[in-house]
């Protein structure tokens, strides 16, 4: 019994050791900003990696979620004849939530694990060190062009896969299921607001990406510098990201659209 | 620091393909390509029961779109919803006769506000306020209606019968 | 006033001067812990300018704690590090970064950048620290690379290079802004003799041509002994043994003498701690 507690209280204050020090690490990296300004070309590089690398991946996933959600959405709708509306949930449910989401989900897989291994790896082959001998900080000259870049890339991602998703949905319900193509862009332009849906989607993902890339980076810098603790690191990024993704979307979702 | 000209390429491609997501997303799915943006006229209607009508919700002539609703409120003194509407100021010639109803698009669509213009010469102006409306039509009192009216019915046949 | 000025004084004042010129780094009373264990314990070490000073002593003693006590990536629990007259850890991040500037440090596997080529890993520190031009950059590079014999490398990415190469690719890099002094952490350790003979003169050769101070970490004794001129050895985290390679080998102390020829049995046990031998297996 006494062990119980012992271990709870333990991993309790593991755990806000840790934010502690994550924190204290996010602060470090905004000290970065300077140095990022005045090189844009750390940011582009990192951006290429994290982003233009993704986007593949984004882009199909998006284009079978969308179809998917047209195939679904035709079969209920269609059972109150409301198919008109197709496009109002295909394009809400894309736009509010599963743009956001899916692909914050599909990033940290892709871009943050990357990031995770790379970082952690270059902590293992003593290239921080490296370079803070060199007398280079290397949360500023590595951990922050990738953190801002993950930050920048997430809300285009997101805004890919979801138009990517919409024209999935189009392409299944108007051009395979017979949907008026009329109605399908007007219903989900009269139903859709620019500032309740677009806007509070583009802040989710832009949480999200701040999120994500954040676990992930600081996971790479703190992980033990053998190749056991990159790869446990790297596990951590993509279990963490996708809590963290998945418990923000309902407190977003909840302050957003939730009459609270 | 050094990054080949073919990254950085690809980069502005990716920038330019998430804006332009952004933009589709604002202009094709939502609404921003309808008018909007607060310019427009002010028109004010009162109802005995606004139904399940909200904030944005459209406002249309002959089935066209002209304006949505700005704002809701309730009058404690008469006891009547205050709803007011944005009129796009292209339609600026709505006879001062014009009637306000609430209607419902299809059975489970949403409610809106249909105008019907009437035949006066002057043109309803900015803060104007609607003469005659329609209040919305509450499926459970169409339904109670209907079904008390079958009630009725029933005991008319069953009195005949017993006769 | 002058009469306070006594004798001892006098000679402790000019010690402390000659100090401060002869080394290059002094250590003073530096005690280190890894949570209960003591890696260090109110050691002194003096390293002088312009000599090749090495630190010896079996695995785990914490050689390569000091290089990074030293170039003030750690923080000593007491005690100070002197380099060139100021104290590494009283030095705020700036100064400290400055510091480091004139430190090279080689790192036991290289610690190359993998997504640069050898040029550009050597350029590295030469673009993040000046303003040079471009072709400036070239010829200081090519320079440096032909010092360790690699101008022809000059493309190859760190995967491609063998493990002697990189060492010599890290060395380029860490002589590239002519530093005053160069900590080596295991410079020897998994080599060939031909590469190991290679970096034994390249340490020598660096040293005394461009008038560096430098410091080697290692256990390998014999390459280590031809290249140094002094020597440290330090065990349990206690200097045992100091002295040129010559007395080193003359040493009286059993523990010395059994690190240096490297017997398996001595004051260093072979056997890990155990109850008694027949005792266990009868138990």
């Amino acid at each position: 019994m006494n062990g119980i507690f012992r271990f709870l209280g333990e991993t309790v204050l593991q755990i806000f050791e840790k934010l502690g020090r994550g924190s204290y690490f996010l602060v470090l990296m905004l000290g970065g900003v300077p140095e990022v300004l005045k090189r844009p070309g750390l940011l582009i590089a990192q951006v290429y990696s994290v982003g233009v690398l993704t986007v593949a991946l984004i882009t199909i996933s998006g284009l079978f979620v969308g179809m998917v959600l047209g195939l679904q959405g035709y079969t209920i709708l269609s059972d109150f004849g409301a198919e008109q509306t197709l496009g109002v949930m295909v394009a809400a449910s894309l736009v509010r939530e599963l743009g956001p989401v899916v692909s914050a989900l599909l990033f940290a897989g892709r871009a943050g694990s990357a990031l995770t291994a790379e970082i952690g790896l270059m902590k293992a082959t003593e290239q921080l060190s490296g370079m803070e001998m060199m007398a280079v900080d290397p949360v500023k000259r590595i951990v922050a062009p990738r953190f801002f870049a993950g930050m920048l890339s997430m809300p285009l991602l997101a805004a890919v896969f979801s138009m990517i998703g919409v024209l999935g949905g189009h392409g299944v319900g108007v051009g395979m299921l017979g949907v008026d193509d009329g109605a399908f862009w007007s219903q989900m332009q009269a139903s859709l607001d620019v500032r309740e849906d677009i806007l509070n989607g583009i802040i989710k993902s832009v949480v999200f990406g701040f999120v994500v890339t954040w676990i992930a980076v600081f996971e790479g810098y703190d992980c033990l510098a053998t190749s056991e603790g990159v790869s446990r690191a790297t596990t951590r990024t993509v279990v963490h990201s996708a809590f963290a993704v998945l418990a923000l979307d309902f407190l977003l979702t909840a302050l957003m659209f939730g009459d609270f | 620091m050094h990054y080949s000209k073919s990254h950085a390429t690809w980069v502005g491609f990716f920038v330019f393909l998430g804006i332009g997501a952004l933009f589709f997303l604002a202009l094709q799915v939502s609404n921003l390509s309808s008018f909007d943006h607060g310019d427009g006229y002010r028109l004010v209607a009162r109802f005995e029961n606004i139904g399940g009508l909200k904030v944005r919700s459209p406002v249309t002539v002959s089935g066209v779109r002209i304006g949505r609703v700005s704002a809701i409120d309730y009058d404690k003194k008469t006891y009547q919803a205050v709803v007011e509407m944005k009129i796009n100021p292209t339609y600026d010639t709505l006879p001062a006769d014009t009637s306000a109803g609430i209607y419902t698009s299809g059975l489970l669509g949403e409610q809106y506000i249909g105008l019907e213009p009437g035949g006066a010469e002057e043109y309803l102006q900015n803060g104007d306020q609607f003469e005659y409306t329609q209040s919305a039509l509450v499926l459970e009192e169409i339904i109670g209606q209907f079904l008390f009216s079958k009630a009725d019915e029933l005991k008319k046949t069953d009195e005949a019968d017993s006769q | 006033m002058h009469r306070f000025y006594t004798e001892k004084t006098r000679r402790f004042v000019s010690q402390m001067d000659q100090a401060d010129t002869e080394c290059l780094v002094t250590i003073r009373d530096l005690t280190f812990r890894r949570g209960e264990r003591v890696i260090f314990d109110r050691i002194n070490l003096d390293f002088p300018r312009g000599k090749v000073t090495a630190i010896m002593g079996p695995s785990g003693t914490g050689k390569t704690t000091l290089l990074q006590l030293i170039g003030g990536q750690l923080r000593p629990d007491e005690g100070k590090v002197l380099v060139d007259g100021r104290n590494v850890h009283g030095l705020g991040l700036k100064a400290l970064y400055e510091l480091r500037k004139s430190i090279g440090m080689l790192f036991q596997n290289g610690a190359l950048l993998t997504d640069l080529n050898v040029f550009e890993n050597v350029a590295f520190p030469i673009r993040e620290h000046t303003q040079l031009s471009e072709s400036m950059i070239r010829k200081l590079v090519l320079m440096k690379l032909h010092a360790v014999g690699l101008r022809g490398a000059r493309e190859l990415t760190p995967a491609k290079l063998s493990g002697g190469m990189a060492r010599r690719v890290a060395l380029a890099r860490a002589i590239a802004l002519d530093p005053m002094m160069i900590l080596y952490d295991e410079p020897f350790t998994g080599q060939d003799p031909i590469t190991k003979g290679v970096l034994v003169k390249l340490i020598r050769e660096l040293n005394d041509s461009l008038g560096m101070t430098s410091i080697v970490v290692s256990h390998d004794v014999q390459e280590t002994a031809t290249i140094a001129d002094r020597m440290y050895v330090i065990s349990e985290g206690r200097v045992i043994g100091e002295g040129t390679p010559e007395t080193l080998s003359r040493t009286t102390s059993e523990r010395v003498r059994q690190f240096l020829t490297g017997a398996p049995d001595g004051p260093e046990r072979f056997h890990y701690e155990a109850i008694d031998y027949t005792r266990d297996l009868l138990s």
